[in-house]
């Protein structure tokens, strides 16, 4: 959240609002406690799932800390896949339409936006990061399935 | 001996308004342009992967090397005694401050990542020279900033001294380090020598000092206030002797580069095969910016007169900016020396194979967000020079305080005293 | 119809999805943290390491004009054939602009007019002056010798771009959409060749423009360990001469050419 709100500097006349905002999600947190999966999206793997890789209010207070020391470890030591990457929360909490076309999980009322939008938090992992899950780990090329584009992979 | 008096700046409000209105909407579109960049991505400027640096850096590296300039004058008359130039401290000091200030907001208007200003500010890598530079820029404002409280507020004035020692060591170290940014690029033949620090040093006097007279001669017409003729023409002299050296520099910059044969083909480029930048370089740098200005502070029919005197000054700056445009533009185009002795005759990267001059077209947005950052450094002033007692009442030469062999630290009677204003 | 390969990587999460399920088909309760047994030894679980250091050893004599089959590899594996040009801008602009980390050079000696054909990419040099240069300490060296941008720390400043002595990195200069789970890349960092990372993390042996040129049949791109004596490339390198381009500037590069 902390990098979140880094990334508007010249809104230090906003902060009062953001205060105001964040004792907001503060009283908001006791109200979500019995709405757990109140943002999971439907059809998406998390919804068929029991939890997520930490217990839910932990996540919800925390999942940015998480995130932020796995980029740095993935990023300068090269470890992958692991428990708190970030590849790992798009894959499982992105939804599906009914064709089973990924929906990108910053786009209104998905995974990502629901929340960050009531908490009034700007999420910046996008401007890099797909928001869909694209390519896999791996490239096509690597895996021994030959040179294709991956050119929209969502699509046939 | 007289006590200097200070006064705000008190020219009639519609003028004043008007100049205001005026540089408030250059900012705006400065603004604009900003947000446009900042919206789009940088694919809107005429910079790419060859040319990462175009003209939004020409107006910034322009301000702050100006910047590390201007507070010269108020070095003069702390640390070397010269009373004349006492006087002139409190503006010297302003001007010195807001233009590091709009220097820098281009810079940081201008990066990929704007919003990650907090970044850079925690991160640092100690062996990067940009990073230095960020100490030293808002070091520098805030030596500044005391110094002139010390030479405004009597409780203050037995720093100044000090202060002045101290301001005057660090623009040095600033504008070595501004220089030292290009120096440093062992990557670039143009860049790539030690000598670019010493040389950013010298066009910071001057640059620095041209805008000074500029803005002393501008508040002071503005407000018929009394400049005199003598210490006029001290500065304007003072202005020539740097005018002179710069060009001196320019000359030994370029006969080192063309000592190495390994650096013959980008003097040549440079200086004669470049096009644009060698016309740049010609028109721009040497006959507008160095001789036109010279021969005006000198010729006996022009160096009374003090239309001459500012039409000079305005063109040292223009050919300052001339000047930085060949240095960080021409030096980027002039291709990267790979594979030496080689002629590339194809790349997917367009190494060199292109017309040189042709791989940066500065474009408006660029154009804008320079113009913005020297609005918003001249608006800083003029809101200054306003509220607070920046500008001498009187710099009749009869009133000057006379030169000291001893620095004036102490002596009460040339405490600028806030009071008697 | 494209299959990725992602759905049978990423075990640990997926085997703890599995447990997570059979335990509890309710809300887990608050606080409870579960721990996935295990020290994971498969190649992504590992840190990067000192001991190796990779690099490249490029023939150009086996290197043709009009091939570029590791550009178009490079440009597949890292997504930087989905970027796309700014509908109004000019072609030629996007051509100074778009992100390129491989490219093909052609040279023609100025003496004897002998033509060389070659890739140049980052040389992932031993003393990086990009590394050198960056304020904030985002262009790094990797453990593995691999020079790289945490884009999460760049802040565009484009230093690095001008300390480079090859032109090897891009920035970029358009708003991004399109990229792949494991290239993340956006508006406003610099970025260039990392000796596909990704395949590193995973313990895979080649790059993909090694790849791509030994599937061309032309076998001009070696990969490996320069640290390790008995990998092909060491050998390769012993066997003949080749040279780091701008040796004289004593950067120690990963990637090494002969025949130029
Ligand atoms: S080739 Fe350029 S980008 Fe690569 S490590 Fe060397 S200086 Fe850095
Ligand atoms: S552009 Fe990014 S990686 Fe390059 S020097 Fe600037 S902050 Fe460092």
């Amino acid at each position: 959240m902390a990098r979140a709100l880094m990334s508007n500097p010249g809104r230090w006349a906003g902060v009062g609002l953001i205060l105001l905002g964040l004792c907001w999600t503060l009283a908001a947190q006791v109200a979500w406690a019995g709405d757990a999966q109140h943002f999971v999206r439907p059809g998406s793997k998390a919804a068929t799932l029991g939890g997520c890789v930490e217990a839910t209010p932990f996540m919800r207070r925390n999942h940015m800390e998480l995130i932020k020391h796995q980029r740095d470890i993935t990023v300068h030591q090269g470890i992958r896949g692991a428990r708190y990457s970030l590849a790992g929360c798009i894959d499982c909490h992105v939804s599906h339409t009914a064709d089973g076309q990924a929906v990108a999980i910053n786009s209104k009322q998905q995974f990502c936006y629901a929340c960050h939008a009531f908490a009034a938090v700007k999420v910046d992992c996008f401007d890099c990061h797909a928001a869909v899950p694209r390519g896999g780990p791996l490239s096509a090329a690597a895996s021994g399935q030959g040179a294709t584009s991956e050119r929209d992979p969502r699509g046939e | 001996m007289k006590r200097i008096v200070y006064r705000e700046w008190h020219i009639p409000p519609a003028r004043y308004w008007g100049i205001l209105g005026i540089l408030v909407s250059v900012m705006a579109l400065g603004g604009l342009a900003a947000l446009y960049l900042e919206h789009e991505g940088h694919w809107v400027t005429g910079m790419n992967n060859f040319v990462v640096w175009g003209v939004p850096h020409v107006f910034a590296v322009f301000l702050i090397v100006a910047a590390s300039g201007a507070i010269n004058v108020a070095s003069i008359a702390t640390v070397f005694g010269k009373g004349a130039y006492l006087p002139l401290g409190r503006l010297s000091g302003l001007l010195a401050v807001t233009l590091l200030i709009g220097g820098l907001l281009i810079l940081v208007l201008d990066l990929g990542r704007p919003d990650r200003l907090l970044v850079a500010l925690t991160h640092y890598n100690l062996r990067s020279i940009f990073a230095w530079n960020i100490y030293f820029y808002t070091g520098f404002v805030a030596l500044v900033i005391a110094y002139l409280w010390s030479m405004a507020d009597r409780m203050g004035a037995r720093f100044k001294h000090t202060l002045g020692v101290l301001a005057f060591g660090w623009r040095l170290a600033l504008t070595t380090a501004t220089g030292s940014i290009f120096g440093f690029l062992v990557a670039r033949q143009a860049f790539d020598t030690a000598f670019l620090a010493p040389m950013f040093v010298i066009m910071s006097l001057a640059y620095g000092l041209a805008i000074f007279i500029l803005v002393l001669m501008f508040t002071f017409h503005q407000e018929e206030r009394v400049l005199g003729d003598q210490l006029l023409r001290r500065l304007k002299n003072l202005l020539g002797v740097f005018v002179a050296a710069v060009l001196y520099f320019t000359l030994v910059y370029y006969l080192t580069k063309a000592y190495g044969a390994k650096n013959y083909d980008l003097v040549g480029w440079l200086l004669f095969g470049g096009g644009g930048y060698s016309i740049l370089l010609w028109i721009g740098w040497i006959l507008i910016g160095t001789l036109v200005p010279l021969a005006m502070f000198w010729h006996p029919r022009t160096r009374r007169d003090r239309r001459f005197i500012a039409v000079a000054c305005a063109l040292v700056i223009l050919g300052g900016l001339a000047a930085l445009y060949v240095i960080l533009i021409g030096s980027q185009v002039y291709p990267l020396q790979i594979f030496p002795g080689q002629t590339i005759l194809d790349s997917g990267f367009a190494d060199g194979i292109k017309v040189a001059d042709s791989t940066y077209h500065p474009s408006l947005p660029e154009l804008l967000l320079g113009l913005g950052g020297v609005a918003v450094a001249l608006f800083l002033t003029a809101v200054g020079v306003r509220v607070l007692q920046f500008l001498p009442d009187s710099l009749a030469d009869a009133e000057l305080p006379a030169d000291t062999e001893e620095p004036s630290a102490g002596k009460v009677s040339y405490v600028d005293d806030l009071a008697t204003g | 119809m494209m299959k990725h390969p992602d759905e049978t990587i990423d075990q640990g999460r997926r085997d703890w999805f599995g447990l997570a399920a059979a335990a509890t088909a309710a809300v887990a309760a608050p606080g409870v943290i579960l721990h996935l047994a295990s020290a994971n030894t498969a190649p992504e679980a590992q840190p990067a390491s000192s001991a190796v250091r990779w690099g490249l050893l490029i023939d150009t004599n086996k290197c043709t004009s009009g091939c570029r089959d590791c550009v178009d590899a490079c440009d597949r594996e890292n997504g930087l054939d989905l970027q796309t040009k700014p509908p109004t801008e000019a072609p030629t602009a996007w051509a100074d602009q778009k992100a390129v980390w491989v490219r093909k050079v052609k040279l023609a000696d100025g003496l004897t007019g002998r033509v060389t054909n070659l890739p140049l990419m980052c040389q992932h040099c031993e003393h990086p002056p990009c590394v050198d240069v960056c304020p904030t300490g985002a262009s790094f060296k990797r453990a593995d010798g691999i020079v790289m941008v945490d884009r999460h720390i760049c802040i565009g400043c484009r230093y690095c771009m001008m300390a480079c002595p090859y032109q090897a990195r891009s920035f970029i200069h358009q708003p991004m959409h399109d990229q792949l789970t494991r290239v993340p890349r956006g508006k406003g960092c610099v970025e260039s060749c990392n000796l596909c990372v990704s395949r590193r993390d995973h313990g895979l042996p080649s790059t993909a423009c090694a790849d791509a040129c030994t599937a061309a049949g032309k076998g001009a791109i070696v990969f490996g360990d320069l640290k390790d004596p008995a990998s092909p490339i060491s050998l390769a390198l012993k066997a003949m001469p080749s040279r780091q381009l701008r040796e004289d500037l004593a950067l120690n590069t990963g990637v090494r050419y002969k025949g130029v």
